[in-house]
């Protein structure tokens, strides 16, 4: 009886510090957003009230009511909802043509231009900056949306087209063949044959996409100038420049702006996951 | 070549997988060309001539500020390299950098294993994986903040510690020199785990469950299957994530200017900050352009390391 209950005690014991270790973990990766959450409805006040508490007497709306009716503020809002769709959108559109192109083809130079894409991934930011800010201000696209979008684009770009020559990669290729026999064109066939097979591919790039221009900080604040053009990440940052710090209205702007990121998580978690897991171990 | 659409699927269909690929006449041999051209325009213009321009800047001197730089060789190399501010940030991103990534694996490690632990129930499983993912919804601006917050003198972090008695009086974490490099590090660990967890839960159910049971069978204990079964699995990508982590964390710029600039004085000043402030604070356009280029020569050996364990593995 007893050499069946030991291990089954055992069994029990390892279960309990499991748990208690996963609390602990949970409170080290949690707690932070929770202290956000807690402090983005507090009066700015009580910020530092002592001793603290979670929810308070001060607790309301009002810090998310003052920002969402900010122009300034909602214009953060707007640039970076402005830029990210346009990347998205773009990256998509030249990644496609090119992991057609490296799927499907044979030409000459192909393995150069294939090896300089995976090898610009491996370029600094801030090595390019310098030389980015010159580019920008010499054509005319310092402190404009296009400077952004575009920027972000050839950031995005080389991740996007190694993720959709792999997922194109994985079609048969019996698939286009078939239309090509049909007297398809070679647009026609990425656009009625593959692009609508590959898009759990698309929207896990698409996704990559988003996020990376959504929280890009570096550019954009030396690439832009004025208020008007300025995103989120930025505008966060310059809430905090001010002398006096509105923690509540900074922590629910911080909420406001990872929002779409988190909705965008959780509606696609499986693609989200599974493709960034694989990106990072194959591009 | 034969346009023949006949001919074509013969050939395809004939041909290795990979190999041969059809043409299609004239329009076909041009259509490849046209396809990739906006990406070769994109990436040549903004991420292969950039980086010709900033290692010409940093041959020159007076550069962007001025009509007429000078070109002066290596001199600003030996400039920097015998900068002590330059080896201060070094230093900083070395610490930084090595502390981050190793606490990252060890976080990762850890976490992916209890998540995957066949002890935890279903329900509790997928609620603990939402809140250990949590981190890294975040961008870093906005780790930044909330962590200043947490940090602040006042803040929650040292009511707890003096609360718990660890401390007799509250410390500015990220305001002291002794203590803000560890601070930043600390928040870059919390930022980053995400990651790493998430790989590895790919990678741990790759495992096959044969392995554990044949090891269980020979009497091995957890420990031991650990270090025989689970490790060896996962070698690979921990080594290709360990390297990337590398990569991205000596980049990091954001989260160390959003909450300390570099300071107290120069105490958390690294690599990027610091060739930022040449560059937008200091105006030394040329000194900011060699220390941009000595980042990419650092970046690029790491990379390279990277791209050789790609081909091992993928062997």
């Amino acid at each position: 009886m007893s050499t069946v209950m030991r291990p089954r005690a055992r069994r029990g014991l390892a279960r309990v510090l499991i748990y208690l270790a996963l609390l602990v973990g949970a409170l080290f990766a949690g707690f932070p957003v929770l202290w956000m959450l807690s402090s983005s409805f507090k009066s700015n006040a009580n910020i530092f009230a002592y001793p603290p508490a979670l929810i308070d007497g001060s607790f309301s709306f009002q810090p998310y009511l003052d920002v969402l009716t900010d122009p300034v503020k909602i214009g953060y809002f707007v640039n970076s909802y402005i830029v990210a769709l346009c990347v998205v959108v773009i990256t998509l559109v030249i990644a496609l043509l090119a992991a057609y192109v490296f799927s499907r083809y044979e030409f000459r130079f192909k393995s150069i231009i294939r090896v300089v894409i995976i090898g610009v991934q491996a370029v600094p930011p801030i090595t390019l900056l310098i030389p980015f800010f010159g580019i920008m201000v010499g054509l005319h696209l310092y402190n404009t949306y296009q400077g952004l979008v575009l920027t972000y684009v050839v950031f995005t770009l080389p991740y996007a087209i190694i993720m959709m020559t792999a997922y194109f990669d994985s079609l048969p290729r019996e698939l286009d063949e078939a239309a090509r026999v049909d007297g398809a064109g070679s647009l026609s066939v990425l656009w009625r044959i593959l692009v609508p097979v590959s898009i759990p591919g698309m929207v896990s790039v698409g996704l990559y996409t988003f996020m990376i221009s959504w929280n890009e900080y570096l550019f954009a604040l030396t690439l832009t100038q004025t208020d008007d053009r300025r995103t989120v990440p930025v505008g966060i940052q310059l809430l905090m420049g001010q002398n006096n710090y509105l923690w509540n209205q900074v922590m629910a702007m911080s909420i406001l702006g990872s929002v779409p990121v988190l909705v965008l998580f959780l509606i696609f978690q499986r693609y989200f996951i599974g493709g960034l897991a694989a990106g990072a171990v194959k591009s | 070549m034969s346009t023949s659409p006949s001919h074509t699927v013969m050939t395809t269909m004939s041909a290795p997988a990979g190999q041969r690929r059809p043409r299609f006449g004239s329009r076909g041999r041009l259509e490849p060309y046209l396809l990739i051209a906006p990406t070769v325009l994109l990436v040549a213009g903004l991420m292969v001539v950039p980086v010709v321009i900033v290692i010409v800047y940093s041959l020159f001197n007076n550069v962007v500020t001025n009509q007429n730089p000078q070109f002066v060789g290596l001199t600003n190399y030996f400039t920097i390299l015998s900068d002590s501010s330059f080896w201060n940030a070094a230093g900083n991103t070395a610490v930084f950098t090595v502390a981050s990534v190793v606490i990252h694996m060890v976080i990762g490690v850890a976490f992916a294993l209890m998540l995957n632990s066949k002890l935890v129930h279903t329900l509790p499983r997928s609620i603990f994986r939402a809140v250990y993912v949590l981190p890294w919804i975040f961008t870093a601006s906005v780790v930044a903040v909330l962590w200043r917050l947490l940090l602040d003198p006042s803040g929650v972090v040292n009511f707890l510690l003096e609360s718990l008695g660890v401390l007799h009086h509250a410390v500015p974490w990220l305001g002291t020199p002794a203590t803000a490099l560890l601070a930043v590090t600390l928040i870059n660990i919390w930022s980053g785990y995400p990651f790493f967890m998430i790989s590895l839960l790919a990678g741990l159910q790759g495992v096959p469950a044969d392995l554990y049971e044949a090891a269980r069978v020979d009497g091995a204990g957890l420990a031991r299957q650990f270090v025989s079964v689970t490790l060896p699995a996962l070698r690979p990508i921990l080594f290709s994530m360990a390297l990337l982590d590398l990569l991205w964390t000596t980049q990091q710029f954001t989260l160390i200017w959003a909450t300390t600039g570099g300071g107290p004085i120069d105490h958390t000043e690294v690599l990027s900050t610091y060739t930022y402030k040449l560059a937008f604070n200091g105006y030394q356009f040329s000194l900011a352009s060699t220390s941009a280029v000595l980042i990419l020569l650092a970046s690029l050996i790491v990379a390279i390391f990277y791209v050789r364990q790609q081909r091992k593995e993928s062997q």
